[in-house]
């Protein structure tokens, strides 16, 4: 892989707290090697802006290897930026060439207020699956691993669905600022399992609530979501999830 | 001073069980009175936080990420070892047992171990009752794999995501008891000082990120679950956040630090490729089932990789250690790689970083492919497409991760790796009951130095720190409280409070003050180098008086120039980080200390004057079967005291893998 060296302009969005507006400002950047991660790119200039006496610019990330879901930057028009199935962590350089501007954002979505430049607030998440994302198992009372077997098939969905990093593309991504892939991924994860059938009605009404409750907005399957979650998550999840939800709605009635 | 370890009497494979039925409990009435506070959500925290919330205690949970969902367990790949024996192939109890106190090369405490592996099954059962989608056979039964160090297959996996469908499983049994309002979380806070009433453990002083305010919380108990502190290297396989002040700040409130230098070095890591490098990255230890490892024979060698015929090629682990070849643990085979690039023979443009290489591999499941599907006439290309097909299923997570950031694609060329420190094996001194030598301050998983002794084997952190957090804390911690039912929850008006958040509110104050020159990441940056060229993979004297003086060096210009920008009563990473690399540099300084005193090798820690004739490392039970346990005495100040190690079932030997 040739290795290149690119100066580029950056518009980022700047935003001291979430009570005050936020505006864009333009950074220029120099010496980028195409090897850099987009955020160690963003280490470079940050470091060169404390040198100068200037703000940083604050944004979230930890394990850097598009695992935590912690990463959250809108760039270019896309969640996550220009690579599929991708974080913004493990976005590279390369991806980009001598020359030129990107525009990076915040995730914006009522549910998300931003708490400082690229930083959200994504507590949301935390209260939907408080609302019912779990399997009511207390430690102690398990039986042997082995006593229930899964179908192959199933297990692989449902870990399938269980691999979402909760990062909020998903609610970026969509116009409506839906969470429904989030939601439906882990909805999905347990409906695939024996394990979830004795809560599988409550979890998906109450799961819902919380969702509507948090001001997500509504689905209108134009599929930006699946398009932009780094994590590949089906919106077949979404069509899972409108079934369990009509099912329980039904007998709950 | 004596340090009392508590392991019960009686037979080794008896003590816990009787450790259990003679326990001290507290009643359900008075659980509901009783304040604990967990520091850290990753899988030794949330499991924690989660059975005893489910115990009726009252629970404070704390991170320092947004979401308890994001602590660094999340990252952990490859899987979770238990003595299930699901495979028929000779696994017990004892076996794991055995495996971890000769893996962690006789530097850890038995009883704890034999408990850990005790626990291990339980484990899983109460994880797949939780939802945990690990990975399943074609009857719908769990599969395992093999990992380093041992001869059976009992690691649990779901694909190389373990940690993060483990943590998920942990993650949503807390946010039940949220729920249910057993636990109150709190994210985007950080703790920065242990509150101490008469002498023990009383609550903390945390901050919240958002808006730096201070804040005060009592607990008839304190957790601490904050993960282990490799990033003192500054580059590693942690997570960026991963830090070592909550275990620090206990260290200073009297919790003595065990094994410091004890840190592990993992041998398949992509290699730094510049000077911006933030992190770096792990490719699993599995991949050493199928990848071979090796540098070009002849020194500087400019030419592909592909390009250098098989003669030309030296495969150094299969050359000295043919027994184990590529499979060595993990420290045998870091030293061999550090000792060839050392000697000249590294590759790619930093020559720092050996082949890993695939090719044979993919010719060798292309043969059996096509010898299946009864195409005896398969060309060459058909064989290597089918031997690709094979690979990619097994590791194609990891192949894209690894071209993602490399922009190489390893099924054409191979891997270039290099070692990387990974995980620490030191932490917090506990005894049998996970307490610190501080009454009513515990420390659970990688924050505290158990189990692993001088090197970790692979698929066994997440045990440990489910085991202490599901199985092991719920009965210690009740042995301790029983005698407390009767403390009232203090009010976080008491004097001790006070003056708690008044140290920790003048050490901010003064670190904003300081205005110099000099950003806080290049501090971290230089404490890391000197980490890593002296007290990383190989160690000696002279290094290491070195390191301590560069050390102290350092940390007096860290505190005369450091510049941190922005305010303190505002979200501020830069004063956030600040704080951690104070504490890394007081760390690195001990860690050092620690390296110095143990003059022998052992597991991850080699001392290039305790080697046999053919380079390999040399313990010396003799001098050294102990854990080196450090108790704070001042600054830059610290007195050794010993808790003698004694090995009553595996008998120490010296470890060979020709
Ligand atoms: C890349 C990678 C892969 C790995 N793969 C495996 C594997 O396959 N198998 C295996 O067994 N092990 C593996 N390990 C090791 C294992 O993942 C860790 O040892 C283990 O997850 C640590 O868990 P923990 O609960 O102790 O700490 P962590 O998960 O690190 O959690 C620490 C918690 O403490 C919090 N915290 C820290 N300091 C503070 C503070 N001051 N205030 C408030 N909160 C604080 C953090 O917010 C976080 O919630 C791997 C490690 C790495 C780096
Ligand atoms: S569904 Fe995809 S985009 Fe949405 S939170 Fe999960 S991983 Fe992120
Ligand atoms: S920082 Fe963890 S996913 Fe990007």
């Amino acid at each position: 892989m040739e290795h290149y060296n690119m100066n580029l302009t950056l518009k980022v969005w700047k935003q001291s707290n979430s009570r005050e507006p936020g505006a864009f400002e333009t950074y220029p950047v120099q010496n980028i090697s195409s090897e850099m991660s987009f955020l160690e790119m963003f280490d470079v200039l940050n470091e060169q802006l404390i040198r100068d006496g200037k703000d940083p610019i604050a944004f979230d990330h930890d394990c850097r290897e598009g695992i935590c879901g912690t990463c959250s930057m809108y760039i270019n028009g896309k969640a996550h930026g220009p690579w599929e199935k991708n974080t913004t962590c493990q976005l590279h350089m390369r991806a980009f060439k001598d020359g030129d501007t990107i525009v990076v954002e915040p995730w914006r979505a009522a549910a998300f207020p931003v708490i400082k430049d690229l930083m959200v607030d994504r507590s949301a998440f935390d209260r939907i699956m408080q609302a019912g994302g779990y399997i009511s198992v207390n430690t102690g009372n398990a039986v042997d691993a082995n006593s229930l077997p899964i179908d192959k098939k199933d297990a692989d969905l449902s870990f399938m669905a269980a691999s979402c990093i909760g990062c909020g593309a998903c609610v970026a991504a969509c116009k409506n600022s839906s969470a429904m892939l989030f939601v439906s991924a882990k909805v999905s994860q347990l409906a695939l399992l024996p394990q979830g059938e004795p809560e599988r009605e409550s979890r998906v009404l109450n799961m819902v609530a919380q969702m509507d409750k948090e001001g997500f907005g509504n689905c209108t399957n134009t599929y930006a979501c699946e398009a932009e979650c780094p994590k590949g998550i089906s919106v077949s999840n979404i069509a899972r999830m409108n079934r369990e939800y009509l099912k329980a709605g039904l007998s709950a009635d | 001073m004596d340090l009392k370890s508590k392991i019960p009497d009686g037979p080794m494979h008896e003590k816990w069980t009787d450790y259990k039925g003679h326990v001290k409990l507290v009643n359900p009435a008075n659980k509901r009175k009783l304040e604990i506070i967990v520091v850290g959500t990753g899988l030794a925290g949330a499991s924690a936080a989660a059975a005893l919330g489910e115990l009726g205690y009252k629970v404070k949970t704390f991170c320092f990420q947004d979401s308890p969902r994001r602590a660094h367990s999340i990252a952990a790949q490859g899987g979770i070892n238990a003595a299930k024996n699901y495979q028929n192939d000779g696994d017990s109890v004892f076996r794991l047992f055995y495996d971890t106190v000769k893996g962690g090369d006789y530097r850890a405490r038995e009883a704890n171990v034999h408990r850990l592996a005790e626990v291990s099954a339980a484990i899983i059962d109460h994880c797949v009752a939780q939802g945990v989608p690990f990975a399943r056979e074609y009857g719908g039964l769990l599969s395992n794999r093999s990992f380093g160090g041992t001869q059976v297959q009992r690691t649990f996996y779901a694909a190389g995501q373990t940690g993060q469908q483990l943590l998920l499983g942990a993650y949503s049994a807390l946010e039940r008891q949220v729920a249910l309002g057993n636990v109150t979380q709190y994210s985007r806070h950080e703790m920065l000082d242990v509150v101490m009433i008469d002498g023990k453990a009383r609550g903390i002083i945390a901050r919240d990120l958002v808006n730096g305010k201070l804040e005060r919380h009592f607990g008839h108990a304190v957790l601490l679950c904050t993960g282990g502190y490799g990033n003192v290297f500054y580059l590693s396989t942690n997570a960026m956040g991963s830090n070592v002040t909550a275990a620090w700040k206990a260290h200073k409130k009297g919790a003595f630090f065990g094994n410091p230098c004890f840190t592990q070095i993992h041998p398949t890591c992509i290699p730094v490729s510049g000077d911006h490098q933030s992190k770096l990255t792990l490719m699993s230890e599995s991949l050493r089932n199928d990848g071979r490892i090796w540098v070009p024979k002849q020194k500087d060698d400019s030419r592909k990789a592909i390009d250098i015929p098989e003669a030309e090629r030296d495969y150094y682990l299969e050359r000295r250690y043919p027994a184990f070849g590529n499979l060595v643990p993990r420290d045998v085979a870091s030293r061999a790689a550090k000792e060839r690039c050392d000697e000249g023979y590294g590759v790619g443009t930093t020559k720092m970083a050996v082949y890993l290489d695939f090719a044979d591999a993919i010719k060798r499941y292309g043969k059996i492919e096509v010898g299946k599907q009864g195409l005896d006439n398969a060309n060459e290309a058909a064989i290597i497409r089918m031997g690709k097909a094979v690979v990619e299923e097994k590791y194609g997570n990891l192949f894209e991760m690894y071209e993602k950031i490399t922009g190489e694609n390893p099924y054409e060329m191979p891997m270039r790796i290099y070692p990387a420190v990974h995980y620490t094996m030191g932490g917090l001194w506990v005894d049998y009951e996970l307490q610190t030598t501080v009454p009513g301050l515990y420390a659970l998983g990688e924050a505290n130095f158990s189990d692993h002794g001088a090197n970790r084997l692979g698929a066994s952190a997440l045990m440990q720190g489910l085991a202490d957090g599901y199985f092991v804390i719920p009965y210690t911690l009740g042995n301790y409280l029983a005698d407390d039912i009767r403390t009232a929850s203090i009010p976080t008006n008491h004097p001790a409070f006070d003056e708690a958040e008044v140290k920790v509110q003048q050490r901010i104050e003064i670190l904003m003050s300081i205005q110099g020159k000099q950003t806080v990441e290049s501090f971290h940056k230089r404490l890391g180098k000197i980490m890593w060229d002296k007290c990383g993979m190989a160690r000696n004297e002279k290094g290491l008086k070195e390191a301590i003086e560069e050390i102290r060096q350092l940390r007096r210009e860290f505190w005369s120039d450091v510049k941190i920008p922005g305010k303190i009563s505002e979200m501020n990473p830069e004063l956030d980080k600040a704080g951690r690399v104070a504490d890394f540099i007081e760390l690195g300084e001990l860690m050092c200390i620690d390296a110095l005193n143990r003059n022998e090798s052992c597991g991850g820690h080699f001392r290039e004057e305790s080697q046999t004739e053919e380079g390999e490392a040399k313990r010396d039970d003799e001098n050294f079967s102990y854990v080196s346990s450090w108790a704070y005495r001042g600054e830059s100040n610290w007195e050794l005291i010993k808790e003698p190690l004694n090995f009553e079932i595996v008998k120490p030997t010296q470890r060979s893998y020709k």
